[in-house]
């Protein structure tokens, strides 16, 4: 039975940042992609079975406030270990979506102590040469949702689906909020790859075989910039594998969590 | 009222139907569309006809930048301008503008801009704009920082003009040890700067404050907007304690007149409706990158689904909401007269060049224009304006 969370705010560094939370167990903090979590999806639910999961909107996404220090990834780098502090969270796992990925690449790179694990899934951050990814900026809604998933009837599904003025208006805002912190260079920090060789945490690459975001080539990329990693690839999914297919991501994920703990 | 010859040199050489298969004409169109010889003689072309412009009486010419598009050929429009000097003698040489957030360094305009004014005695106006939303895409300058920087660079140029360097500038995009350029700008205390905009709350409210008055001139819009975004300026003027002055504002439009209203129509038809629908076609993403517009102004948008690069226009279309000027000299003049005594702008800017319009129909469309439309309105908005142009002493 899935877990329902609740919805609390924050105030961290000057920020009032909005958190869902629900399930009990060791702390899991999911780190979003460019379209926020201002909502508990699936995935977040089975999750909380095994684990106290933890989904925050990023400074400038979604309900969260934007704070006047924030200029980069690597400002919501640090404002997730002042986070951290404030919650008292400690053994956690960490696991990042794309532009969260990248965060929670760059937060591992600072500090890894309040961690147990790494779960990138499809992270953005690092720039593969001659392999550049989607221009996401120049894609309608229609070609966007289209081309995150594999399976097309999610991408009707979603597109069939009204959106309210609300909705759209925190898509706004997210948009604008991924531009400011991934426009150029484009979703990623050249110096990231020069440190990833620090994250000395048990880690989990996820990749989607049919990504048209970041392209399934930077998954070894990854792999081969942080020492204690593996790379699982999800087949016939797209740049959400944690939505496109829940049930294969949650098992993936906490088997390998299961495997690394003491 | 003044009269300026504005130019976008275009590239009027593309090969329509090839181009059409593309998403947009701007940043996605391959560059092997463009020939140089085909460009060569353009550029001498476009340089001819705004020396022209000079001749015939206009009290100005304007240039201006765009990036990677056939929609203007002048990335760098300073060597335009550079032309333009050695080849007018009286017109003023407006650049509309240096888009100032895709500069690595500001002061390469305060210099280029002062080095103009030198040249030619103070016949200089410093436009200073975003650059449209495709810049930042061609670019790669970011949409969301990009009033921050704008700012930010229009400031060091202004502290580059008027103060006397060596000084130091910190900024947040912007650090210099020293800033102190040569030359300093021939007028004093620096050029006119005039700010070319598609209509903006926040931008009529900086530009109208006391302590700069800078010439706000609305580019092709509806006639209802020109009349909305100038009535704002005249208010929060009105509300900073002074009354604007016509020469504070000015409208961009093209024109086009022949010696009756149906061959003006028949001749500008094709070239209009190109200039419309297939130079400026490229989609809503690319015209408004996140950020470009501030989340309230962006809000706005969305709801009322406008954008002027919608396609499928017709002349009617753009007859009908006064985004183009067309007929016979009376026709014309009557309309210029009309909706200068309704709105009250100081300056006319019209683009009498436009899209694929060729040399000889561009070249009698300026002489009507000077000859026939202009004498009959000099008239209009006489009172001599707080932000004339400001002389060398």
């Amino acid at each position: 039975m899935a877990v329902e969370p609740c919805h609390t705010f924050e105030q961290i560094a000057a920020c009032r940042v909005s958190v869902l939370r629900g399930g009990a167990g060791e702390p899991l903090l999911f780190l979003h992609g460019a379209r926020g979590a201002s909502q508990w999806l699936p995935f977040m639910g089975l999750l909380a079975e095994n684990f106290e999961v933890i989904v925050p909107e990023h400074p400038g996404f979604g309900l969260s406030e934007t704070p006047p220090w924030l200029d980069s990834i690597g400002d919501i780098a640090y404002f997730y270990l002042d986070f951290l502090d404030a919650l008292k969270l400690k053994n956690v796992h960490l696991v990042g979506n794309s532009l969260g990925g990248w965060i929670a690449s760059e937060i591992a790179i600072r500090n890894q102590h309040p961690f147990r694990t790494l779960t990138l899934v499809a992270p953005a951050g690092i720039r593969v040469d001659g392999v550049p990814p989607a221009d996401i900026f120049l894609w309608s809604r229609e070609e966007l949702i289209r081309n995150l998933f594999y399976n097309q009837n999610m991408a009707e599904t979603m597109l069939g689906a009204p959106t309210s003025d609300e909705e759209q208006n925190l898509q706004l805002r997210n948009s604008i909020t991924t531009a400011k912190l991934a426009w150029q260079p484009r979703l990623n920090n050249p110096d990231l790859k020069k440190w990833l060789h620090r994250v000395q945490l048990p880690t989990l690459i996820v990749w989607g075989d049919s990504d048209r975001l970041i392209p399934p080539a930077y998954g070894p990329a990854f792999q081969s910039l942080i020492p204690d990693s593996r790379l699982e690839i999800i087949p016939q999914c797209g740049h959400l594998p944690h939505v496109e297919r829940t049930t294969e991501f949650v098992s993936v994920v906490t088997k390998f969590i299961g495997a690394v703990r003491p | 009222m003044k009269f300026f010859f504005f130019h976008l040199m275009p590239y009027a050489a593309l090969d329509l139907a090839g181009a059409a298969k593309f998403k947009s004409v701007s940043v996605l169109l391959p560059n092997s569309f463009y020939d140089p010889i085909q460009g060569h003689a353009l550029y001498n072309r476009y340089l001819d006809e705004l020396e022209y412009a000079d001749q015939l009486g206009f009290d100005g010419v304007c240039v201006n930048e765009h990036h990677q598009t056939p929609y203007g050929l002048m990335p760098t429009p300073g060597v335009t301008a550079g032309a333009l000097s050695q080849r007018t003698r009286h017109a003023k040489i407006a650049v509309l503008g240096r888009a100032l957030p895709l500069l690595n360094n500001p002061l390469t305009v305060a210099e280029e801009f002062a080095m103009l004014d030198n040249i030619t005695g103070g016949r200089l106006i410093a436009g200073f704009v975003r650059g449209i939303g495709a810049e930042y895409h061609a670019w790669g300058a970011n949409p969301a920082n990009s009033h921050e920087r704008f700012h930010e660079a229009h400031d060091l140029i202004l502290r580059a003009w008027t103060e006397t360097g060596p000084f130091a500038f910190e900024g947040k995009h912007y650090q210099f040890n020293y800033v102190n350029p040569w030359p300093r700008p021939y007028q004093q205390p620096h050029p006119p700067i005039w700010i070319p905009s598609q209509g903006s709350r926040e931008t009529i409210e900086w530009a109208c404050d006391p302590k700069r008055k800078y010439v706000y001139l609305q580019t092709f819009s509806p006639v209802a907007a020109v009349a909305k975004y100038m009535a704002m300026y005249k208010e929060e003027a009105a509300k900073r304690g002074y009354e604007a002055a016509p020469a504070q504002l000015g409208w961009a439009v093209p024109a086009y007149v022949a010696e009756t209203d149906e061959q003006a129509y028949q001749e500008a038809k094709p070239h209009i409706e190109n200039f419309f629908n297939r130079f400026l076609r490229m989609p809503p993403e690319m015209l408004l990158p996140p950020g470009y517009l501030s989340y309230e102004s962006m809000k706005g948008v969305m709801k009322s689904k406008a954008s002027i690069t919608g396609g499928g226009r017709t002349i009617d279309d753009l007859l009908k909401s006064g985004m183009f000027l067309c007929g016979s000299a009376a026709t014309v003049r009557q309309q210029i007269e009309n909706h200068q005594k309704q709105i009250g702008f100081g300056y006319l800017l019209t683009m009498l060049q436009f899209a694929t319009l060729p040399h000889e129909l561009t070249r009698r469309n300026s002489e009507l224009f000077a000859r026939e439309v202009i004498p009959g309105l000099r008239h209009l908005a006489e009172k001599p304006g707080s932000a004339e142009p400001v002389e060398a002493s």
